[in-house]
């Protein structure tokens, strides 16, 4: 463990994601208790200004707040980016197990479902929730999760059949354990870390995919303050007030960053072999 | 090979069935009468009779999805209702406004995104590389429509070289067709490039170590020429798969992209028809891009097996 940690202070990716990511938390459980102004309130007195001592981030087109609503805003790409890594990871993780527990034609028919995913993008699965169920943050969750699904049963089936080749694995075999005993007891346990790096950089993947959402209107609605949301009506104000447009932009573009920048470093700490490579 | 290719193309179909299946599924599943759904609440009975008439609503299920199929196979898609028009002639048109944005970001990508990530490879653990690396990592951390709305910001307001957005149509001849294409196609580009860039770079990284490459060089051949005559060659077959694979994701980001930029290309119809309910329109074209995307895939793994022969005898 200490020299887990000493790599993980050496590695400069892994601190300045994990930098960038705890700010990026912090400010979302901050926004729960405080916020400078209210998201919501609206100020027409004083609209589309730009960055001054009473407005840090300047007001947009209502006369609302950008860095409240900025603030805001973080907590709907966290629980979006946590629910759908969570959906994915469970089905995807229970799925790819159960592929390598009993092999066979199980395998078979998972495998075969989770390449038949790949016809379904993260977009086209929400226009087509959208559709059925109208707009809302739950279209994204259900869009992004299915589309992780697929991409956990592969690592988790591919990582999963290495470990069954294992010494460790053989003994438990030896000691009569059954296949799925072996699985959630010793396979499992032993591949969380490349989960745990999976995990990690689809995070990322989910709140550029939530901000896309909500920016083309398919995800989380008004007036509840969501990044894509914000960029979506500072594109009719960009020439007026550019910064309505960038501060959005830089704090969806510094999470994503930060989250990806934590799953390679951890692929590198947890990898040493795959490190020195690269 | 052959039986490689039949098993290829038996996935391909097999793949659209489900889907087909899928996206009927979950358009029928909508509560209540999709007529009326379409003419909202106080649509003339009439009206209303003649649309359900035309859905098909009376017949059974299983029966309309058939004909649906049966209409897809020969090419009629049914008729759109908004634009009083063959759903097959809408999509073709817009068809040619996506394809070329589509091809073009590629392109740019490309030619962008490999020699960038060659020259991180070949400059590997120099601040060159570093440099190139932290372009990587800029580049598919920033949402595309993020960076559309910064180039407009640029080269339309402040600059004024390009539109904001808008589409001319081909008619209006080919060099403002293609000016409004540019920004848009760069948006795409971007993220594209940053992650061809980096498969590159660690693709030539790879072969780099190879026993032949020591060869190359142990028998006098300088560091470029090996570089050109024995790295290339082999690191294009990933590098290869992935800008298929991106093909798909460009073409799925030109849904984003060209909402803003108003470009009416398939993405503005999908919201266009999703908005107005026109789900003879949306059930259609969400077909035909889970078709481009499989069928994309496809052509890469078809492509692969060409490449690398060694694939051929193995099973996936």
């Amino acid at each position: 463990m200490s020299t887990f940690l000493k790599n993980a202070r050496m590695h400069r990716s892994l601190m300045i994601g994990g930098v960038l990511t705890l700010l990026l938390l912090s400010v979302a459980v901050l926004s729960l208790f405080w916020t400078p102004w209210s998201p919501t309130a609206i100020d027409i007195a004083n609209k589309l200004k730009g960055p001054s001592a009473k407005h840090w981030l300047g007001t947009d087109h209502l006369g609302r707040d950008v860095l409240s609503m900025l603030m805001s805003g973080s907590q709907i790409s966290i629980i979006v980016g946590f629910l759908a890594v969570s959906v994915g990871l469970l089905v995807g993780v229970a799925l790819g197990a159960l592929a390598s527990t009993y092999r066979g034609w199980v395998e078979e028919l998972i495998m075969r479902m989770s390449d038949f995913s790949i016809a379904f993008p993260i977009i086209i699965t929400a226009v087509l929730l959208t559709a059925i169920l109208g707009p809302g943050t739950v279209n994204s969750i259900l869009a992004i999760g299915i589309f992780n699904i697929p991409i956990f049963a592969r690592i988790t089936r591919g990582a999963a059949n290495a470990a069954w080749a294992r010494e460790y694995v053989m003994a438990a075999q030896t000691c009569g354990k059954g296949r799925l005993r072996i699985t959630i007891e010793h396979v499992l346990p032993n591949i969380s870390g490349a989960l745990i790096v999976q995990a990690t950089i689809l995070f990322a993947v989910a709140i550029l995919a939530e901000a896309a959402l909500s920016f083309l209107g398919l995800g989380t609605q008004p007036p509840e303050p969501s990044w894509g949301k914000m960029l979506n009506n500072a594109q009719t104000f960009v020439g007026l007030a550019p910064h309505l447009a960038i501060f959005p932009g830089l704090a969806i573009a510094l999470s994503v960053m930060g989250l990806n920048l934590i799953g390679d470093g951890l692929r590198d700490v947890l990898d040493p072999k795959l490190a020195r490579a690269r | 090979m052959i039986a490689f290719l039949l098993r290829r193309i038996a996935t391909f179909l097999a793949t659209l069935a489900i889907a087909s299946v899928v996206i009927f599924a979950a358009l029928e599943l909508l509560p209540g009468d999709p007529a009326q759904i379409m003419l909202g609440i106080d649509a003339p009975p009439d009206a209303l009779e003649a649309l359900q008439k035309k859905l098909g609503v009376d017949r059974p299920v299983v029966e309309r999805y058939f004909t649906w199929i049966g209409g897809l196979v020969v090419g009629d898609m049914g008729e759109s209702f908004t634009y009083v028009m063959p759903v097959s002639d809408l999509i073709m048109t817009r068809l040619g406004v996506t394809l070329p944005l589509a091809l073009l970001a590629a392109l740019i990508s490309v030619v962008i995104g490999v020699p960038v990530g060659l020259y991180a490879a070949a400059n590997h653990k120099t601040p060159r590389d570093y440099g190139v690396m932290i372009f990587g990592q800029l580049g598919i951390a920033i949402p595309n429509f993020w960076f559309a709305i910064l180039l407009v910001l640029v080269f339309s307001i402040y600059l004024g070289w390009f539109p904001a957005g808008g589409f001319p149509g081909w008619d209006a001849g080919f060099w403002p067709a293609i000016k409004a294409l540019i920004l848009p196609a760069f948006s795409l580009a971007i993220v594209e490039a940053a992650i061809f860039a980096r498969i590159s770079r660690s693709a030539v990284l790879d072969v780099l170590r190879e026993d032949f490459v020591r060869t190359a060089r142990a028998k006098g051949l300088s560091r470029k020429s090996t570089l050109v005559k024995h790295v290339l060659r082999n690191a294009m077959i990933p590098i290869i798969t992935i800008c298929g694979l991106e093909l798909s994701s460009l073409l799925v980001g030109t849904i984003v992209i060209e909402q803003v930029f108003n470009i009416p290309g398939l993405g503005r119809l999908v919201f266009q028809s999703l908005t107005q309910l026109d789900l003879m329109v949306v059930k259609n074209l969400i077909m035909l891009l889970v078709a481009l995307v499989v069928f994309i895939n496809l052509v890469v793994d078809l492509l692969y097996a060409v490449i690398d022969p060694r694939l051929k005898h193995q099973g996936h």
